[in-house]
């Protein structure tokens, strides 16, 4: 059975591009989240330019997924983009702004502070967004025939507020301990600060979404209910990576925090994947529903698995090129 | 009044493929030329050209910026407002535009950085390559899009299935009948955009007597280049447009404005096209021209568009009028760069200050021109999607009402106004900046990010020493 075969490997590699970018981007819209609570404009400038080498190579991985959600999984792009029509443009609206801030703040005098909130609503926004979409994605969606015949505002409801909400708080928090990682001084002193309150807002988030998926999505309480025990590892994962990260925060510890951060989003990913599995489209519709031919997703393969290790060896160069701390005055100009 | 969302997802989608599209069609053109830039001074170093190329990828990264900006937009347009289109095609759309974010934006994400930071970093055939790669990462991108583009067109290696675009072969599809033709054209274009672009600043500082070495040498290479360019592009034009009358007749007919279908047809010169009469009115026509462009013969027969019915005809008068635009504008284009070539040819170009104040206020034209052309091909695609096997009104995402797609269009000019009139408002500054100010900055800031708009020195509204004019 090839195409199943050829399914189970776009799933895999979707899979991974979406994550790529969920944890790429978050660390850099967690830093303009968090801007306007920075100690000062010396500590802004330090973030900015924290971020400023990697973000758009981060961004990347949003393209890639959502043309390669086409080319692999045509109902799901064919889904998700009108029933989130209106938070769609919110998204690339507020991508757009926090984009084009990076190239003109430092250019700026007189008109610094509008670029700067330009870095920090487009930033909130377009992280509330994408938690609104996994909202969505929990929530389902109503379709007929393939299409999506709901209204405009049907992903809005008290569940995606809450789990845009969550995102928010989860990029702060991967952005306070990118921080803690790129700075030194009275920016990582605050920084530190921030990641110790924003642990403690995403395991409570945590705590919600794994109380109210459940109760309202009666196969999702069923799989976790009534399946195989060793699911129930990755809430015990996930709260172990959280006492961990927890008391490397109160021990300063520069890298811990961040990497934690990172397994814990990890954790929740792979969560959702095997609470929602094997739908992509729920509550009807299937990962193998929602393939397209097998010659498409076999034609981009053999370009994809060529190209997407140089991409990843380039991502790592550029990461290696600019490790270390940022130093005050050594940013873009 | 009812809002139609098919009318205004139209007009949207329109709106920001026009606005996206002006920034490619120029940074194709450019990046070719300050490829050769490179080239040159990698042969036969030179200060004065150096600078002239530093200039350039300055204004290079600018546009280039805002072009991928407003290209994040064009990967959502399909799914948000033509889903029933992008999952009827995905088996074809889908691979085709994944292969340009891998194979062009690897590229042009890659060099980009080496391009604009890496002059002194790294050995200069290593700077030369990555100008090379850059010009031809564009090329790659603009490749695939007009790939997908000419499929809409001239569709081939798929059959419906259910609805359902199945594709029967990779090579047929890709290499659809007018790509070749359209992606000549559409180089060319780039070519003439980015020279026209060149020649309009460089004749600008010479009015001002600002910048004379490098902008003579700039003009004197553009304009041997624009020499040759403009006419191929009239060739070239006109070969599209006999592939157009092989596969599209209708779009023909309504790009000539002719009505019924005859032999020794007219080349009509000016009319007012109505679709409700389905004549032209006030029409000047030139007798038998037309049959003579288009089929190469005084009596051959060409169609007309009553020979379809009312329905399967595109709106004409869009079509007729942009059609008269682009092709004024390219002979134009013609008379300039020969002109431009002649007094260079008798060593009269830099005295020539009409000549040049003309070619100083022309750099408008190659976009109106381009988004003209945009218009005759696509608007002259209607009613259909893909010609001839699903139409625009089948393509609309089915639950998208009118409001919806209102709001969404205001909300994009809004923020296409916002964030590109402030880019426009700092390419001018460096513009006006020159090269001659671009400093020979050392290597202090080598911890500098690989962000293309921090390839400038320019301030965005400080008090940078910006010479007066």
């Amino acid at each position: 059975m090839e195409s199943i075969d050829l399914t189970m490997i776009w799933v895999v590699i979707i899979g991974v591009a979406v994550f790529m970018y969920v944890l790429m981007d978050g660390f850099d819209l967690g830093v303009g989240i968090l801007f306007p609570f920075a100690p000062d404009d010396e500590s802004r400038d330090l973030m900015m330019n924290s971020v400023a080498p990697v973000w758009d190579g981060n961004e990347t991985w949003l393209i890639l997924g959502g043309a390669g959600l086409l080319a692999a999984f045509p109902l799901i792009y064919s889904v998700f983009l009108p029933a989130l029509y209106i938070g769609v443009f919110l998204l690339l609206a507020g991508l757009i702004f926090r984009g084009i801030a990076f190239e003109f703040r430092f250019k700026s005098e007189k008109s610094k502070h509008w670029w700067d909130k330009s870095f920090n609503i487009g930033s909130t926004v377009a992280a509330f967004a994408q938690g609104a979409v996994i909202g969505a994605y929990i929530q389902g969606f109503d379709v007929v025939d393939m299409k999506y015949v709901g209204g405009a505002f049907d992903w809005l409801t008290p569940f995606t507020v809450m789990t845009g909400v969550g995102v928010v708080t989860g990029y702060a928090l991967l952005g306070a301990t990118w921080t803690v990682l790129k700075t030194e001084g009275k920016t990582r002193d605050w920084a530190l600060r921030m990641s110790e309150r924003l642990l403690l807002g995403v395991f409570g988030f945590f705590i919600i979404v794994s109380l109210w998926t459940p109760l309202t999505k009666p196969f999702v309480y069923d799989r976790w209910m009534n399946n195989v025990e060793w699911l129930w590892l990755f809430p015990l994962l996930t709260a172990v990576v959280s006492l961990w990260v927890w008391r490397n925060i109160r021990r300063r510890h520069e890298v811990i925090p961040f990497v934690g951060s990172m397994l814990l989003f990890a954790f929740f990913y792979i969560g959702i994947l095997i609470s929602m599995w094997p739908y992509a489209v729920p509550p009807d519709y299937t990962f193998w529903d929602a393939a397209s031919a097998p010659g498409s997703q076999l034609f981009l393969l053999i370009g994809v698995l060529f190209l997407i290790p140089i991409i990843l060896a380039y991502t790592a160069f550029n990461y290696w090129v600019f490790r270390g701390k940022v130093k005050p005055g050594s940013g873009y100009h | 009044m009812e809002l139609d969302p098919l009318l205004l997802s139209r007009i949207q989608f329109a709106f920001v493929v026009s606005f996206h599209a002006i920034f490619p069609v120029f940074t194709i053109g450019l990046a070719a030329y300050i490829a050769v830039l490179e080239a040159m001074n990698y042969r036969r170093p030179d200060p004065v050209r150096e600078k002239l190329s530093q200039f350039w990828i300055k204004i290079f990264a600018v546009v280039f910026g805002l072009g991928v900006v407003s290209g994040i937009v064009m990967a959502f347009q399909f799914g948000t407002n033509w889903s029933n289109f992008s999952y009827a095609a995905s088996n074809f759309m889908g691979p085709v535009l994944s292969y340009e974010v891998v194979t062009a934006f690897f590229l042009e994400a890659t060099f980009l950085g080496v391009l604009l930071f890496g002059r002194d970093r790294v050995p200069r055939g290593l700077h030369l390559l990555a100008a090379c790669m850059v010009a031809l990462g564009t090329f790659i991108s603009s490749f695939w899009i007009l790939s997908a583009n000419s499929w809409f067109h001239t569709p081939a290696g798929v059959e419906l299935v259910d609805g359902h675009f199945q594709v029967t072969s990779w090579l047929q599809a890709i290499f659809n009948p007018s790509l070749p033709y359209r992606f000549a054209h559409m180089a060319l274009a780039s070519f003439i955009t980015g020279g026209f672009v060149v020649a309009a600043v460089s004749s600008w500082y010479l009015v001002r007597d600002r910048n004379p070495r490098s902008s003579r040498m700039a003009l004197k290479m553009t304009v041997v280049m624009l020499a040759v360019a403009t006419p191929l592009q009239l060739v070239i034009g006109d070969m599209h447009g006999l592939n157009t009358l092989e596969h599209q007749p209708i779009k023909v007919a309504a790009m000539e404005g002719h009505w019924e279908t005859k032999q020794g047809a007219p080349l009509v010169l000016f009319g007012l096209p109505d679709s409700s009469a389905e004549k032209n009115h006030f029409e000047i026509a030139i007798p038998y021209l037309g049959s003579l462009i288009l089929t190469h013969s005084l009596d051959g027969e060409v169609q007309g568009l009553k020979s379809v019915p009312a329905e399967d005809r595109p709106p004409v008068a869009i079509v007729f009028w942009s059609f008269r635009i682009m092709v004024a504008i390219g002979l134009v284009f013609i008379i300039l760069s020969w002109a431009a070539l002649v007094q260079m040819l008798r060593g009269r170009l830099f005295e020539s200050r009409r000549l040049l104040t003309i070619l100083s206020v022309s750099y408008p034209l190659p976009f109106i021109a381009v988004i003209a052309g945009w218009f005759v091909t696509e608007i002259g695609r209607q009613p259909w999607m893909v010609y001839g096997m699903m139409r625009v009104s089948d393509s609309l995402t089915p639950s998208l009402s009118g409001w919806m797609a209102l709001a969404t269009l205001i909300g994009y000019i809004a923020v296409y106004t916002v964030v590109f009139g402030a880019g426009v408002y700092y390419l001018r500054r460096v513009l006006v900046q020159g090269p001659e100010s671009i400093e020979e900055s050392g290597d202090s800031d080598s911890a500098r990010p690989k962000r293309p708009f921090s390839a400038l020195n320019t301030g965005f509204d400080g008090e940078t020493q910006t010479a007066r004019s």
